[in-house]
């Protein structure tokens, strides 16, 4: 089932500042951490948009604001046309439903002191209208058989699954409550290598399976390339460029995306020699205190003038296929060479991950 | 070397794990078994586990055992005494089969007695003392931790005044102070009360910041974030995701403030301001030995064993506890 035009979440300008305040009784805000500072993007129906950014950037505040675990300092997400930060009380819980997340670290987004069966079920004690009480225990098991665990495994505990069965058990979660959208901060960069491909087959099989879309966070760029259908890529707290998987990496238009695109690593010794690799000068500013302009314009190699007092708006420029904010965007191939196939994880093991049982 | 990421559908799915299908029956171990299998393992922590129980069952059946094996506490023998130097008569303070710890000076109190008896109030006082520290502790520590901002900077500073208050002076000048009777208590049911409270209220904080920081950092772990995002309210995050992962520090750090407070104790009854005769308790009889250590050293040794076998398997079952229940130091 390919992606359709339809719209699940609309986001409109959204912004999130931290504030930095000073003094221990009195406190007063001195400046403000913009770790989101005015993004827009649509997320359609039955897609995957991969969001790429280095540490920092602000994907994972992104990720909280869409979660509700953090309110925006402004802007608007849409769920379906509804305001998600306007709905209170029980409309708002309702809400909470159709947006899950699955997180990064697989060894802290499990309660230690909860069994498989508490944990997979909890969304269920939360919303005790989705499923009765007598049911559970068979949903749970479903959702275990659904993401390739063990039915059996109901009573363990976390500390005796590997890292991707702990991901699993998060995955299981996640689809509880049968979501529309899920999150996915980083879902595989905690895990082995090997296991990170048979987790992101599992993510592609239950999005047809379940009609879901899925925003994947990530800073693997050849992770985000194999699973995603539209790719933004994030700098300091606002996406610079935004388009399609084919678009971004094949032919890149903004600076910060060619730089990002050439620091990627090719498996051929062959071809390493004919690769120029951009290499960036420089930190990341501090999002305290951004760049004036284009926030990039700091450790760009095209900067002049207008980048420092003008700020390039992300939208569609003359000669470009899809939008980017640079005022002198144009479209580079960068990894030429590089087929979808070349950019794929290394093998997967045979089998699943290999069950360790711990008998500490 | 690469190879595609395309795996045929079904194989992603179909097969959980086929290895364990013959093993259904393996059943998931709690940490609680898991700790309790360490520490059976520990034979030091053992040991001092044995000897806990043992003096507790001493101290709940302390008459059976003084039936059995002594005097009553109070009786006097004047013929152990030599009534000339007013010390005992038998050699290292009057020990034998009769007087297994052998007797006091000048009225012959049997000592076996006094120490089993004595076992009761320091185990009392300190068992309800840690109690209290405990109670107050975790309360304002889960609320400080999990609330945060101002309410965390109130009950933060409150630790620090708690802490910096001179415990020892307060204790002695209060208990001094404190009629015989009042608050509808007499007696050593009143003087128990006092120490117990003098102990466990002023000892909350050292618990209460360990439970703070427990909960400061559980309250940041992602589980919560999960909770959360499901729309759990804050007695479900309390209570099913914050408290169960709290019963482990809070379970050692009892145990292991249970011997302080019986060295807090015996300090307070050395210096006469504990429970007051003729009640016997460790500290007091340490006290009375004092004077007599030149010519009755031997006096000086049961009260101050008792309280060093006692603070030692405390310490040793507390130190077995926190290496079972802690996965970090596996």
């Amino acid at each position: 089932m390919g992606p359709s035009a339809e719209s699940v979440l609309e986001v409109r300008d959204l912004v999130k500042h931290f504030p930095l305040t000073q003094g221990i009784v009195f406190q007063r805000q001195v400046g403000a951490v913009k770790a989101v500072d005015g993004v827009s993007f649509d997320l359609h129906k039955g897609e995957t948009l991969g969001v790429v950014g280095e540490s920092g950037c602000g994907k994972s505040t992104l990720a909280k604001l869409l979660m509700v675990l953090e309110r925006p300092t402004a802007g608007q997400v849409k769920f379906k046309g509804q305001d998600i930060y306007s709905l209170k009380g029980k409309a708002f819980k309702a809400m909470r439903r159709n947006i899950q997340i699955v997180f990064q670290d697989p060894y802290s987004s499990l309660n230690p002191r909860m069994t498989v069966g508490d944990i997979v079920g909890e969304p269920f004690d939360i919303h005790p209208e989705v499923a009765p009480r007598k049911d559970r225990r068979r949903k749970v098991q479903e959702l275990l058989e659904v993401v390739g665990l063990s039915p059996e495994h109901i009573n363990r505990y976390p500390h005796q699954f590997s890292g991707g069965q702990r991901q699993r058990i998060g995955i299981a979660r996640g689809l509880a409550l049968r979501p529309e959208v899920i999150i996915c901060d980083e879902p595989v960069s905690a895990l082995d290598v090997s296991v990170q491909a048979q987790v992101i087959n599992l993510f592609e099989s239950l999005q047809s399976e379940f009609d879901l879309s899925y925003m994947f966070i990530a800073h693997d760029l050849s992770v985000v390339r194999h699973i995603s259908d539209r790719v933004a890529v994030m700098y300091l707290g606002k996406i610079v460029e935004i388009g399609d998987e084919s678009q971004i990496y094949g032919a890149p238009s903004h600076p910060y995306t060619q730089a990002l695109l050439s620091a990627v690593p090719i498996p051929d010794p062959a071809q390493r020699a004919s690769k120029a690799q951009i290499v960036l000068q420089g930190d990341v500013p501090s999002p305290a205190n951004p760049p004036s302009g284009c926030r990039f314009r700091t450790r760009c190699w095209k900067v002049q003038d207008i980048c420092s007092s003008e700020e390039p708006l992300l939208t569609i420029r003359p000669g470009i296929s899809h939008p980017s904010a640079c005022h002198f965007a144009e479209q580079t191939q960068i990894v030429e060479t590089l087929t979808p196939e070349d950019v794929a994880l290394p093998p997967a093991a045979a089998t699943q991950d290999g069950l360790t049982q711990d008998l500490a | 070397m690469t190879a595609p990421l395309e795996v045929s559908g079904s194989d992603t799915t179909a097969a959980p794990e086929a290895v364990l299908e013959g093993v259904a029956t393996i059943e998931g171990r709690s940490l609680g078994q898991i700790a309790w299998m360490r520490l059976k393992r520990d034979k030091v922590a053992i040991a001092g586990a044995v000897v806990v129980v043992c003096l507790v069952l001493m101290a709940v059946f302390a008459p059976l055992v003084v039936r059995a094996l002594g005097h009553p506490p109070n009786e006097f023998h004047y013929k152990e005494i030599n009534p000339d130097t007013q010390v005992p008569i038998g050699s290292y303070g009057g020990i034998s089969g009769d007087f297994l710890f052998g007797v006091e000076p000048v009225n012959g109190r049997d000592l076996f007695s006094r120490i089993v008896y004595g076992s009761q109030i320091s185990l009392l006082i300190a068992f309800l003392a840690t109690l209290l520290s405990v109670v107050i502790g975790t309360v304002m520590g889960v609320v400080a931790g999990f609330f945060g901002g101002w309410v965390d900077t109130i009950i933060s500073r409150l630790m620090d005044i708690f802490l910096a208050f001179p415990l020892l002076l307060f204790a002695i000048a209060l208990a001094g102070v404190v009629p015989d009777r009042g608050f509808g208590l007499s007696g050593d049911a009143l003087r128990v009360s006092l120490i117990v409270f003098i102990i466990g209220f002023f000892n909350w904080p050292y618990i209460g910041r360990v439970i703070r920081g427990q909960t400061l950092s559980l309250r940041e772990r992602e589980f919560v974030d999960a909770a959360r995002s499901m729309g759990a309210r804050r007695p479900h995050i309390l209570y099913r995701e914050l408290l169960p992962n709290l019963v482990a520090p809070i379970l050692v750090y009892s145990t292991l403030l249970i011997p302080t407070n019986i060295l807090f104790e015996a300090a307070l009854s050395f210096l006469g301001v504990g429970v007051r005769p003729p009640r016997s308790t460790w500290g007091g009889m340490l006290s009375d030995a004092t004077h007599w250590y030149q010519v009755d050293p031997a006096f000086l040794i049961p009260p101050g064993v008792a309280i060093f076998v006692t603070v030692l398997a405390f310490n040793l079952l507390g130190d077995g506890l926190r290496d079972a229940l802690d996965p970090r130091s596996r």
